[in-house]
């Protein structure tokens, strides 16, 4: 990381300015386009600026889990695919793809906005599996938000196929939606100095201090957090910056319903 | 029988024959094989004389010999720094190229320039296997402090300099900024926030419309308008 744009940045800062312009608590314009895949059963691709993200759910069945005999399950995979920055490489996962995926899986999972004892359909034989992937089209900064929007609206826009006789049509769809009681969304609040900014660029991810995706409910309720970044945060730091992630989920909510 | 396929102006793609015989010669953008002269790249055909030249209307920054360019450090070696030139080449700068200051002998390079920043050179060599090297010793190479380096099309760097610099120099008044445009594209801006946001805008207008004729013009009034609303 170069010091010359951490301190080119800091000097915008001062002005109230972000590098492209923005104030500190906007975000790039956002598109949400739902249904995009016919193959997957639900599918979302998201747009923060130049950004672009798409997400694809499969429904499949398996065997519940031991601990939980009466619930399914949902699954989150990520990939950074290489052409969608420099910076990505063929392979296995890396820790970038490992955390996107967990984060946005986590969001959603401790929000308890998918009701895992509706999902399954013979307990202790078979449950419903929800498999959420994620690939990355485009990075300009900010994949977390938009992989966690992209992931919700690709759930909220999923239809079972028909289950017969143990076994799946994925051809047939059905009108059974999948249930989802509220919207769970992340957003990245993240601290260059002293400022808190929401939605960075790729320049602006760069020279980040500190970052904490908060995600939450259309209530306010927290429902989950992830820190990132080298420095250490207060308190009173964390209190506002989950404000900030607090308030631009309502507003990400409109683009999803 | 010598025959040309194409006029002054024309649009060729890769791999289109654009002359048969021998009694015509391959420009930049062109190669020869057996009786052809073939287009290696998208471009438009300029005739000069009996050599078939093409300027490239896409493509990456290929070094060239004389270019001054815009380089950012992205290793340091015992002897130097390597440079990314927004090419599929990399540069190097030797420590004999860096700079006119001494170099104690085990100095901290990282001292003089770190991974991360950004160098105005010039390419001095370019060998046939494009290993390239790079000499900041000149008018106006140096370290470039501060500011904001964005990336252009290489082949509308002749559209945002202008004729003789006069597009850049018009940016330059109007934003009250420093700007330094390298021939691979990248772009240093450094001003205001809003000279520089100014600044970005008129080049990527510049980059949108460098095909349209009048193209100062139109820079001149759009630099003049947004000038006018944040006066106001």
């Amino acid at each position: 990381m170069s010091n010359e744009l951490r301190e080119h940045l800091i000097r915008l800062f001062e002005s109230n300015i972000r590098l492209d312009g923005r104030k500190f608590t906007d975000y790039r314009p956002v598109k949400v386009e739902v249904n995009v895949t016919n193959t997957a059963e639900g599918s979302a691709r998201v747009m923060i600026g130049k950004t672009d993200v798409i997400a694809g759910v499969k429904v499949e069945v398996m065997e519940p889990y031991p601990d939980t005999p009466d619930e399914g399950s949902i699954m989150v995979g990520a990939e950074l695919l290489p052409l969608s920055s420099a910076e990505f490489e063929l392979g296995p996962p890396g820790q970038k793809a490992i955390e996107l995926a967990r984060v946005v899986d986590r969001g959603i999972r401790e929000s308890k906005c998918l009701d895992f004892k509706k999902l399954y359909i013979k307990e202790g034989e078979k449950a419903w599996m929800i498999v959420v992937d994620i690939c990355t089209i485009n990075d300009a900064g900010n994949l977390l938000d938009a992989s966690s929007l992209a992931a919700i609206a690709s759930l909220r826009n999923t239809t079972f196929p028909e289950y017969k006789d143990d076994k799946i049509d994925y051809k047939k769809k059905t009108n059974k939606k999948l249930e989802l009681k509220d919207i769970p969304l992340s957003v990245t609040v993240i601290k260059i100095g002293d400022k808190f900014l929401v939605d960075p660029d790729s320049d602006e991810e760069k020279a980040i201090d500190t970052r904490l995706t908060v995600a939450s409910l259309s209530d306010g309720t927290l429902c989950a957090l992830q820190k990132g970044g080298d420095y250490p945060l207060t308190s009173e730091d964390i209190a506002k910056m989950v404000d900030i992630g607090i308030e631009k989920g309502k507003e990400l909510r409109k683009l999803v319903k | 029988m010598s025959k040309i396929n194409v006029n002054d102006k024309d649009i060729v793609i890769p791999g289109e024959v654009l002359a048969v015989g021998m009694d015509n010669f391959p420009g930049a953008g062109s190669y020869r094989e057996g009786d052809n002269i073939i287009a290696s790249r998208l471009g438009l055909v300029q005739l000069d004389g009996r050599t078939i030249k093409l300027i490239p209307l896409s493509g990456r920054y290929i070094p060239k010999n004389y270019d001054t360019i815009i380089g950012k450090v992205v290793d340091v070696n015992m002897n130097g720094w390597r440079l990314d030139t927004n090419s599929p080449y990399s540069a190097m700068l030797s420590m004999k190229e860096a700079t006119s200051q001494f170099i104690a002998r085990g100095a901290d390079l990282t001292k003089f320039y770190d991974i991360g920043d950004y160098v105005s050179c010039k390419v001095i060599n370019v060998t046939s296997q494009k290993l390239v090297d790079v000499t900041m010793k000149g008018m106006g190479l140096r370290k470039l402090r501060g500011g904001r380096v964005i990336q252009a099309a290489s082949n509308k760097v002749p559209r945002i300099v202008g004729k003789e610099g006069s597009m850049i120099s018009m940016i330059k008044d109007a934003t009250k900024c420093n700007m330094m445009v390298g021939q691979n594209g990248l772009v240093w801006i450094s001003g205001t926030p809003e000279g520089e946001l100014l600044a970005v805008e008129a080049i990527r207008k510049i980059e949108e419309e460098s095909h349209l004729s009048g193209l100062t013009d139109k820079i001149k009034e759009f630099l003049e308008q947004k000038n006018k609303s944040i006066v106001k």
